[in-house]
């Protein structure tokens, strides 16, 4: 009898250690913000520190590294419905708009509209409205402003100065057009230096590249058109989209495994002086910094193929903070991301992060570098601001398909086709 | 009456006893493989909780459209298994069988064969992938070293090269366990086996042909088992060495999985193939043991 009971006890004790704990952010005063930024942690902690300091809210900001890691534990934390006051999404928008179709993110457009519209006014409305749905989007989400961006960001060429030396070209001019960017290439390669390297085995960065050259080469609405299965990819602006990738495999301009390297190691190649070109974000001139102080490079814009459609870089949010529907202190998260959006805070995030603050009033304290990063936002695109994505499983097609016209395993045609294939499967969007 | 309430007690005091393992094992086990069957009938993104029952379409679609690459990663990782089979274990036996009779200090040995085991699979993809570099990698430098640059090339980014060099690292890191066992089966085998064989007349291959390799059939199949278990599942090193590029040349079935769930946000689809996937390695394990058997009785 004695054992049986001590038995008992035992498994009572073991129920109630696997048993949940109720969550201690329930009754704590703080408000809970969760990021993936390692490199902006600790001004997000000294900003925290003086904002209790200032107000009396406790805000506690927790990292969460690797990004992909974070993305693991805010989707299973949605699950789990434990999410924090405050958190990142690292997604696309189609998984925003799950987030706030399941009911986890508030909606801030009456806290941006207050006072005036007071609060929206402080950012540049095309990197706001990273996190706007309007009437009219197709992913039925209700009207609104779901996120707050703390900086932006644009994807552009980067050149390294002392290699366009190097290889006779005048470092102050860049090339204009894609013939004269094929043309520097030529120069480059002819001096024995590798072109032009990129994080190609990261597919986004295909598709942003490829992107770029799509809406110069047929514009916006073809495009968009495309995604909606109106024009299929074996149209001859495809075909042009994908030679060009073809072109600079010819022409010997890509980077050695270009497909095989992140975008950690390419901004390492790029960094240490292996190659002459790259794209990359705006936040790319924190990271060469830390990498090699001492390089010398500048920004353009993708040199376009046809004049008859405009270029249109990548440019949007970078980071941004949503608030979850379920949080306690929701009053005081909005209250805190005031603050934290405000001139001041903003220009000291950006000083010490190196990037482009979200808040327009701060563009005066950023470099002349991030500058030219800054310069092409109004004129910007991103698939956040489309009308539709383009499902995952064509883009994987699309650019899978890139990387074997990169080495040279296929031609455009066959790639097009097989993109083409895919997209039929999965049948048109409406 | 007395008998009775005692066998409950005594069954209910069992229960309690085993009742913690029970509730592990239906918690982490079986709750979620009836979970991950239920999704696999349902359209899901993993977030938004409204889904959509698509019945047996997620199989159908992998079984007969194939439009995700699902059974070329197959092959790959079939390749790979192979590979693995041949070169892995080959080298495995036989340091296995130099361990255990030819050299001297072989506790040294087998300490150093099992370090690859035990490393991180993501540290020794990203090493490999630093060998393999196309223009500052190790093996490139050595080759023009040795006056080969015409072989030098960039490794991983060569359709024709990327899945060898997987496949070779695959077993460089794996052999050590199939060693460990391997010598575990041969220092099971009585010395005096062999010294009556000696005694008999055999040298020291017909010692290998007629006494070692028919006591090793049993640990050949568990070996062999363990080997397409772990080669049909490798992912960690692909993810660093590849990212299962370029283009679909290095894709194995779990980086598919994680492409349809991550990339795609079709849970669904990725439990289908992660059930599809599971049933093959089970037939394939169950086809090896029923092997095992016949030739055991044979």
């Amino acid at each position: 009898m004695m054992r049986n009971l001590l038995c008992l006890v035992a498994l009572a004790a073991v129920m109630q250690g696997c048993s949940p704990k109720q969550d201690a952010r329930s009754t704590s005063q703080s408000v809970t913000i969760w990021h993936w930024m390692t490199d902006k942690d600790e001004i997000l902690q000294e900003l925290a520190k003086e904002y209790e300091n200032q107000c009396g809210v406790r805000v506690e900001f927790e990292l969460y590294a690797p990004s992909d890691v974070y993305n693991q534990k805010v989707r299973a934390a949605s699950q789990a419905n434990c999410l924090p006051d405050v958190f990142g999404l690292l997604a696309e928008k189609h998984d925003l708009a799950s987030f706030i179709k399941a009911g986890y993110v508030h909606d801030l457009a009456g806290s941006l509209a207050a006072d005036g519209n007071a609060w929206a006014q402080r950012f540049y409305p095309l990197v706001l409205s990273h996190n706007e749905f309007d009437e009219a989007n197709e992913y039925g989400i209700a009207p609104g402003c779901y996120g707050i961006p703390l900086d932006l960001m644009t994807v552009q060429m980067v050149y390294n100065k002392d290699l366009f030396k190097q290889a006779g070209l005048d470092p102050e001019r860049v090339p204009k057009s894609w013939s004269e960017f094929i043309e520097y290439g030529r120069k480059l390669k002819a001096a024995n230096i590798p072109a032009f390297v990129c994080g190609f085995g990261e597919i986004w960065l295909i598709d942003c590249f490829a992107s770029c050259y799509a809406f110069n080469i047929m514009g916006e609405d073809k495009v968009i058109d495309t995604f909606r299965g109106n024009v299929p990819y074996t149209d001859e602006d495809w075909m042009k989209v994908f030679s060009l990738f073809k072109e600079m495999a010819d022409e010997g301009l890509w980077y050695p495994g270009i497909t095989n390297l992140n975008n950690k190691e390419a901004e390492l190649a790029f960094a240490h002086g292996r190659a002459a070109m790259t794209l990359n974000g705006s936040w790319c001139v924190n990271v060469y910094e830390e990498m090699n102080p001492q390089l010398d490079f500048a920004v353009f814009a993708p040199p376009p193929v046809t004049a008859e459609h405009a270029m249109r870089v990548w440019g949007s949010a970078g980071a941004s903070f949503l608030v979850s529907e379920g949080s306690a202190h929701r009053d005081e998260a909005i209250e805190f991301l005031k603050w934290l959006t405000d001139k001041p805070q903003q220009a000291r995030y950006a000083t010490a992060t190196n990037s482009i603050p979200a808040n327009r009033e701060c563009a005066d304290v950023v470099s002349p570098i991030l500058a030219s990063f800054a310069s092409e936002i109004e004129s910007s695109t991103h698939p956040s601001r489309w009308p539709i994505m383009e499902k995952g499983t064509v883009l994987e097609a699309f650019d899978k398909g890139i990387q074997t016209i990169i080495i040279a395993d296929k031609q455009p045609q066959e790639v097009a086709n097989t993109v083409q294939a895919v997209k039929a499967k999965e049948g048109k969007q409406g | 009456m007395k008998t009775g309430v005692k066998s409950w007690r005594d069954s209910a005091g069992s229960f309690a006893f085993v009742a913690p393992a029970l509730a592990i094992f239906a918690v982490f086990y079986l709750y979620p493989f009836c979970k991950v069957f239920s999704l696999s009938l349902y359209e899901w993104d993993g977030v938004n909780p409204n889904t959509k029952f698509v019945g047996l379409d997620h199989f159908r679609s992998i079984l007969t459209e194939d439009p995700y690459h699902w059974w070329q990663s197959m092959r790959q990782a079939g390749f790979i298994t192979a590979f693995a089979l041949v070169f892995q274990n080959s080298l495995a036996l036989t340091l296995a069988l130099l361990c255990d009779r030819a050299i001297r200090r072989n506790t040294l040995y087998r300490v150093i064969f099992f370090i690859p085991p035990i490393l991180s699979e993501i540290v020794v993809g990203l090493i490999w992938k630093w060998i393999y570099d196309g223009n500052w990698g190790l093996l490139n430098s050595w080759l023009a070293a040795i006056g080969m640059e015409s072989l030098a090339r960039t490794w991983l980014g060569d359709p024709d090269t990327a899945l060898w060099c997987v496949a070779l690292v695959h077993s460089w890191k794996g052999f050590g366990w199939g060693f460990i066992i391997l010598l575990a089966g041969l220092q099971a085998i009585p010395e005096q086996v062999y010294e009556a064989s000696g005694l008999d007349g055999a040298g020291p291959v017909r010692s290998v042909c007629s006494i070692t390799l028919p006591l090793m059939i049993p640990t050949f199949f568990m070996v062999s088992i363990l080997t397409i278990l772990g080669s049909m599942q490798v992912f960690a090193l692909i993810l660093a060495m590849t990212g299962g590029g370029p283009g679909y040349h290095t894709e194995v079935p779990v980086t598919r999985i994680i492409a349809s769930m991550i990339s795609s946000s079709r849970f669904g689809y990725a439990c289908a193939q992660g059930i599809v996937f599971g049933a093959i390695l089970i037939v394939v394990s169950f086809i090896q043991i029923k092997a095992s058997k016949m030739l055991k009785q044979a």
